[in-house]
């Protein structure tokens, strides 16, 4: 039976080219632009960790709160290194990282401007980061401010061909550091681990060191691109004793009940603090802790301008929707003569019904070819944008075949009412009329 | 003037229909009218006065050269031999540039010494020259004499031994930043505060100054201090030469300054046109994506009318032979389907704007927009309205054409 609707669709479809082609491009149009808007939101809004994100905490403590109704994001050197000290978590790192000049070993090399990020032991095994040789550094070599480096798989074929580079050296701007292991590819994207001053969507970082010998040569600079002072700043390269936030710190925290455990410490290390005069409130301390998507949502980390595209897109399939109604209402009861002729003939109402559904259904399918093309089309433009996730914009299987999906599902929505419209026909009076 | 009484008593034979067209001209005319609004904020924006002299000012941002000594010797050393590049007519080290990537630096500003909480953030710009290399204009007042610069480093060294005798007093504000300080009040001579009381008296004001970024903090809060920096402190050099020589100049100075140290980085290398294009990209684009969806809309909606209108026409083929054969002319037919959708179109016009006003509120909230100004509802009701009629305009010709001998013929 779903044949022959089809086959009838097919050349009722065919007798209005022109009402035929108005739908498909209507929903074409619809379903093109929601699908580009959806795909850039997918992308954004992905999990980075899939799996260990519920594991993955921002604590937030606050020095000096009396202007502040929020907490903020950075960490001074003090309390990050305090909180990692007492080592309350499952893992826990400090992260920081800036652009820094790195050389490498042939005699006479050009620097590079790389990435580097400055942190403690945990980060590896914490963030799940694959290693293709060697491995992070050990927590005897954080306490020993070595100079021991991890590299990425991508500055390791370009420095080393790709080989194993374990125990070669790099140089960063004056010093010599040993290389202890390198990575596999890994950029997760956003780069969640490191927010604070950066854009969320960059490119991966080259170059990793022990956080404490980033202190030893402070003229590394690697400071983060927030410092945020709450008081006049008086040392610009050893920030251990400034009154600023531009630290980031993690935790892992495995179970709920440990979760809540690391809240009220937060609390009683706030308290601790105030009772040593470091930390200056009313009342109770702000903190907070996050877990990792809610943390990504708390950064705003899908730019508004996204979301208010993908409101627009709707709003623009949803005009073309009510458009296709209107169409195919009109094309509908254009038939009554043969649809009343159906219906004398036997037809159930039921019958008229699947067979303008079909219709509908076959004007989606339409539709959604017309989508894909648009939004593959939507996607290469968006790639070819300044904006920093412009590289990641693809249409993946899912989101192929959700474009059918919403596409069918649209046109069907926009059938209900014509079909029902259509069915409601009685047989005889229309073929009085005739 | 049309009867409007057999317009109405049509439509309500034809509800479903009716309603779905209103309901389309409704759904436009409110995205319509808050898409050409988010349009005009982005243009807005992309608008701001910078305040600097655009075309005629390219920026080389150095990698860090390590906090050394040696910067400020090295900064006057590249400087020099800067200035003597053909084409350079000024040179400066400056801490950032309006409207433009990268790094900011920001201070809050207390009108009296024993405030507790700022009045407001203002973008701090520092640099030796840094005015007139910009190309500032200064409205009262006057620009830092070379004797009242001191350097970044020293400063810091100061603040950190507690020697507070050394350090700047004066302060150039922007127009916008004083009279939002110091509303119709002379704003030179006043004083502002700094961190624990620090005081700087204001001796110049400046016509125009953006911010790097922040600008919802207000895009012209902006500040100058007499504070000398270095390349070091991720400043850059900035040149100001004539419009058509900032490629080659650009390109000659970064020559220069590897030549006098290879083991350099350039980070960046860019006219200030380049800068300022870069920095509102995002708005361009989105203006753009905005433009494109109007477009599709209005195109949508249009043919969505061509293609009810026809079908009507074609419905009521019998009817229109009879009212031609009872003496109506091809223009009463013609103005009949052009009443009725003006009628409709009105219907629509009117949920339209309500339905504007909701989703104006909506982004009110969730994306700090401003109110839609009142304006936009009547500017939108004409477009739509000329769409109508435009899109009315074939199918009711087609109308008009039906001979009155259909009126005889069986259906």
């Amino acid at each position: 039976m779903f044949g022959y609707y089809l086959d009838l669709a097919w050349r009722s479809l065919k007798r209005t080219p022109i009402l035929t082609s108005l739908m498909v491009l209507a929903i074409g149009l619809g379903i093109g632009a929601c699908i580009t808007t959806l795909t850039v939101l997918h992308l954004l809004s992905g999990d980075p960790i899939p799996g260990k994100s519920a594991q993955l905490f921002y604590p937030q403590v606050m020095p000096d709160t009396r202007s502040k109704t929020e907490p903020e994001i950075g960490f001074t050197y003090t309390d990050a290194t305090n909180l990692l000290r007492e080592h309350r978590a499952d893992r826990q790192a400090i992260v920081v990282s800036n652009n820094i000049k790195v050389f490498g070993p042939q005699a006479g090399a050009r620097p590079m401007s790389l990435s580097t990020v400055a942190t403690t032991t945990d980060f590896f095994p914490m963030f799940d980061v694959p290693f293709r040789y060697g491995a992070g550094w050990t927590p005897t070599e954080d306490g020993n401010r070595a100079r021991v480096a991890v590299i990425s798989q991508e500055l390791n074929d370009k420095l080393f061909g790709g080989g194993n580079s374990i125990g070669r050296n790099i140089r960063l701007d004056k010093w010599d550091f040993r290389i202890v292991g390198v990575l596999q590819h890994w950029q997760p994207q956003p780069r969640y681990y490191d927010l604070y001053g950066h854009g969320a969507f960059a490119s991966g970082d080259s170059v990793f060191i022990p956080f404490s010998t980033s202190r030893d040569l402070a003229d590394l600079g690697i400071e983060g691109n927030a410092l945020d002072c709450w008081e006049q700043l008086t040392d610009q390269v050893h920030l251990e004793n400034q009154p600023c936030l531009w630290l980031q710190y993690w935790v892992e925290l495995d179970t709920p009940a440990k979760v809540s455990a690391y809240r009220d410490y937060l609390v009683s290390y706030s308290e601790q603090q105030k009772a040593l005069g470091r930390f200056q409130f009313n009342g109770k301390p702000l903190t907070g802790l996050h877990d990792l998507m809610d943390w990504l949502g708390y950064l705003q980390v899908v730019p508004s301008d996204v979301r208010l595209q993908t409101w627009v897109a709707f709003g623009f399939l949803l005009v073309c929707l009510i458009n296709t109604v209107g169409l195919l209402l009109a094309k509908f009861l254009r038939r009554s003569g043969e649809i009343g002729v159906r219906r004398a003939l036997g037809a159930s109402r039921r019958a008229v019904f699947a067979q303008m559904l079909t219709e509908a259904a076959l004007v989606g399918v339409a539709g959604g070819m017309l989508g894909l093309l648009l939004a593959l089309t939507g996607l290469w433009a968006v790639r070819r944008s300044p904006t920093d996730y412009a590289a990641l914009a693809h249409l993946d299987l899912r989101m192929f075949l959700v474009t059918f999906a919403l596409s069918i599902a649209a046109s069907l929505v926009a059938g209900l009412l014509p079909a029902w419209r259509a069915c409601q026909i009685p047989p005889a009076l229309q073929l009085k009329s005739h | 003037m049309i009867e409007l009484r057999p317009i109405f008593s049509t439509l309500r034979r034809h509800k479903t229909t009716a309603w779905l067209l209103v309901l389309e001209i409704a759904l436009t005319c409110a995205i319509v009218c808050n898409a050409v609004f988010l349009i005009g904020q982005r243009l807005q924006r992309m608008d701001l006065p910078s305040g600097v002299a655009e075309h005629e000012l390219v920026q080389i941002q150095l990698g860090r050269i390590g906090k050394s000594t040696e910067a400020m010797a090295q900064s006057q050393t590249d400087l020099a031999a800067l200035r003597l590049i053909p084409g350079v007519k000024q040179v400066a080290v400056i801490n950032q540039l309006p409207f433009s990537d990268g790094g900011a630096s920001n201070s809050g500003i207390r009108l009296s010494p024993q405030q507790q909480q700022d009045t407001l953030e203002a973008t701090t710009y520092y640099g030796e020259g840094a005015l007139s290399t910009l190309g500032v204009r200064l409205l009262e007042g006057r620009d830092f004499q070379h004797g009242e610069y001191a350097d970044f480093g020293t400063i810091i060294a100061d603040l950190h031994n507690g020697d507070l005798k050394n350090l700047p007093s004066t302060i150039i504000v922007t127009q916008a930043l004083a009279q939002r300080l110091w509303p119709g009040q002379e704003a030179l001579g006043q004083t502002i505060y700094v961190g624990k009381g620090l005081p700087f008296r204001v001796i110049g004001v400046v016509a125009d100054l953006g911010r790097p970024n922040d600008l919802n903090q207000g895009p012209e809060y902006s500040t100058v201090w007499p504070i000398r920096m270095t390349v070091a402190d991720g400043s850059s050099y900035v040149i100001r030469t004539a419009p058509q020589d900032r490629a080659t100049v650009l390109q000659s100075a970064v020559a220069k300054l590897k030549q006098l140290d290879p083991n350099r980085v350039v980070l960046v290398k860019r006219t200030y046109d380049d800068a300022r294009h870069e920095f509102f990209a995002n708005d361009r684009a989105m203006a753009g994506i905005l433009v494109g969806v109007i477009a599709a809309l209005l195109t949508v909606t249009a043919l969505g009318i061509v293609g009810l209108a026809s079908f009507w026409v074609g419905q009521r083929r019998r009817t229109i032979g009879v009212r031609r054969a009872l003496g109506a002319t091809r223009g009463d037919i013609l103005r009949y389907f052009q009443a009725e959708n003006f009628l409709l179109a009105s219907f629509g016009i009117a949920f339209g704007m309500v339905l504007a006003y909701g989703i104006n509120l909506f982004l009110m909230v969730h994306y700090e927009l401003p109110r839609l100004p009142g304006i936009y509802f009547p500017v939108g009701a004409a477009v739509l309205w000329v769409i109508g009629q435009l899109a009315v305009l074939g199918p009711a010709m087609r109308a008009a054409n039906v001979p009155p001998v259909v009126a005889t013929r069986s259906a």
